[in-house]
């Protein structure tokens, strides 16, 4: 027994682990190395090892899914090798619900689908129903439509990339953004009063007119916006950790985006230049001036760049409407949806009825069907509503953006590591208020 | 918006020319096109607008017409839309209470796996052939279907096990 099996046999190990030749003799040394194969060691791993798959089960509340949605893992490895998304916890029946609303009652809960960007979506219910009564609202109240939504759609941008970069471990780039958006917040909170769930856009118009100062609030708050777009840029921008963990991480080809139904950023970021804002021009977006970012691959990395690319755009977008905001009325001259004013009421007795009719039995648009959308900061959104001639709804179908991206999620994530799935998800901006209405 | 009426028609008489009688009625709903299909050509009228480039299918709607006095009482709204041509246009399918089955288009556009389900979880519609037909937002312990409008307006449900998601992952 030489000098070295006799130490071995004191160890209750049968080896001495921290010795260097106990290893070297079992596993390869590297040619001229002083380590040792790493490659070869996993396998011989694995061979020894009971490798059943593994499931992991993240969320419905979990830090990282931003929302309560839950995903289920098998992995080989660390790799997810099938994934399946459950969704639905935050389904409040919506739909059911606004069927025994009247019109300008669903407003408030329209509020509730996509509350990162609330007054998009107000904007977009009351567009459908004004286009079921008709109706084209006053050129004021489409400048202030264009503004109010441009900044949602910076708000609704920062929150998602502020987001996905914490995730990505950029905390920084976080208070950059949110201070920023708290700008923008305080400006939307002197408009409408509110800081989340505003209920500012009403059908025919708008609640009340811009407050004084808004203009010089607005120019004052976008300065801080592209100073905080600017930094978080250059902290990205070369980051060696954001790259690696970015491009080429859940990607997917135009082809196949436009058929899991992807739109908005995420659909653009594949490389398809598909935006309603042009395609279908909606308050004098046709007449302003701005670009469509697109990006290549479909990656992580090119949907967080084209939605900052988008909110350089929405800046551009904000400048010229605010330029451009003409005086005037800002709610439409029509007594199917407009309440006249104080003096008519008390004056005469058509304004007397035209009141009361108006306050007790609401909006009611002629019976028909209708499909409307617009370019919402998720993709587009739609509403599609049935009207029997009523007070209430028969039927509203919201079309969210998010239920379709998140149908895609399953195959984004197969085939990536478990990494992955937290750079993925954020990237998407799914909100679970919108996804499970 | 005229102009894409006018290529609907277009489209409407080169579809006549392969699938006779397949478009029931042609409607216009606040500048829309609206081509009611019966349920047996639904899928030939699906596959034929997918080739013509409606490469986008943006919803299914279900409808339940209780209350609305139409051919039957169920509707299934499917709204097309073509990137390249920046058409829009609504199929829609007419369904009996009483046979409340459909082909699915899940093998046409991946978004319709997710919408039909939803049409499934709030109607009750059965897609044939769909590869995983549950519930998605309401709870799989859920009965009867939320969006029927003779389903309670406060009929709530106490559901509270979760689901084992094993079987969907091979979906």
């Amino acid at each position: 027994m030489n000098e070295r099996e006799k130490q071995s046999s004191d160890s209750p190990f049968g080896v001495n682990p921290g010795r260097k030749e106990d290893i070297a003799e079992d596993f390869p040394r590297e040619e001229g190395g002083f380590g040792v194969s790493f490659e070869r060691l996993d396998e011989m791993l694995l061979e020894d090892l009971d490798t059943e798959p593994m499931y992991i089960n993240i969320g419905p509340i979990h830090p990282a899914t931003h929302g309560t949605y839950r995903i289920f893992c098998r992995l080989q490895g660390e790799t997810v090798e099938k994934a399946a998304v459950e969704i639905g916890f935050l389904h409040r029946g919506f739909e059911k619900m606004v069927e025994i609303k009247p019109y300008g009652q669903v407003i408030p809960y329209t509020d509730r689908l996509n509350y990162c960007s609330a007054l998009v979506n107000n904007v977009a219910f009351c567009k459908t129903v004004e286009r079921m009564l008709d109706l084209t609202v006053p050129e004021r109240t489409q400048y202030i439509r264009v503004i109010i939504m441009e900044i949602q759609r910076i708000m609704d941008h920062m929150i998602c990339l502020g987001a996905a970069l914490v995730d990505l471990g950029a905390l920084t780039n976080y208070w950059y953004f949110f201070n920023a958006r708290e700008k923008l917040n305080d400006v939307i909170e002197a408009l409408t009063g509110a800081r989340l769930t505003y209920s500012y856009v009403r059908i025919g118009g708008l609640a009340w007119d811009l407050p004084t100062g808004f203009e010089s609030n607005v120019n004052a708050s976008l300065k801080t916006v592209r100073k905080a777009i600017h930094d978080v840029t250059r902290l990205v921008k070369r980051n060696r950790i954001f790259l690696d963990r970015t491009i080429g991480v859940g990607a997917t080809s135009g082809e196949e985006a436009v058929s899991f139904g992807f739109t908005g950023p995420c659909l653009r970021a594949s490389g398809v230049p598909h935006d309603l804002r042009k395609a279908r021009p909606y308050y004098h977006y046709d007449e302003l001036d701005f670009d469509i970012p697109i990006g290549q691959n479909g990656d992580c990395y090119d949907r967080i760049f084209v939605r900052i690319e988008e909110m350089h755009q929405s800046l551009r977008i904000i400048e010229q409407a605010l330029k451009k905001l003409p005086g005037g009325p800002i709610n439409v001259d029509d007594k199917r949806v407009t309440l006249p004013p104080k003096g008519k009421v008390h004056g005469t007795m058509e304004g007397l009825i035209n009141h009361f009719k108006l306050v007790i039995e609401g909006v009611q648009p002629p019976p028909c069907e209708i499909y409307d959308s617009l370019e919402a900061p998720n993709g587009e959104l739609g509403f599609y509503i049935i009207s029997n001639g009523s007070s209430t709804p028969y039927r509203i179908k919201v079309r969210p953006p998010c239920f379709y991206t998140m149908n895609g999620l399953k195959r984004l994530i197969e085939g990536g590591m478990v990494a992955d799935i937290v750079a993925v998800l954020p990237g998407l901006n799914v909100i679970a208020g919108e996804l499970d209405r | 918006m005229k102009n894409e009426l006018e290529k609907l028609d277009v489209y409407l008489k080169e579809l006549g020319e392969i699938h006779p009688d397949a478009v029931g009625k042609v409607g216009q709903e606040v500048d829309d096109a609206v081509w009611v299909v019966g349920r047996d050509r639904v899928l030939d009228v699906l596959i034929w607008l997918k080739d013509k480039g409606f490469d986008l299918l943006l919803d299914i709607a279900g409808v339940d017409g209780l209350h609305l006095g139409r051919m039957e009482r169920f509707e299934v709204v499917y709204i097309l839309y073509s990137i390249k041509e920046n058409i829009r246009l609504r199929v829609k399918v007419f369904l009996p209470e009483s046979d409340l089955k459909l082909p699915t288009a899940t093998d046409l556009w991946q978004s319709a796996n997710w919408a039909e389900r939803e049409v499934f979880d709030m109607f009750g519609v059965t897609f044939e052939g769909h590869p995983n037909l549950k519930r998605i937002l309401c709870h799989h312990e859920f009965e009867g279907h939320a969006l029927r409008k003779d389903y309670p307006m406060m009929g709530g449900q106490w559901c509270s096990s979760t689901r084992d998601l094993r079987e969907d992952l091979d979906e």
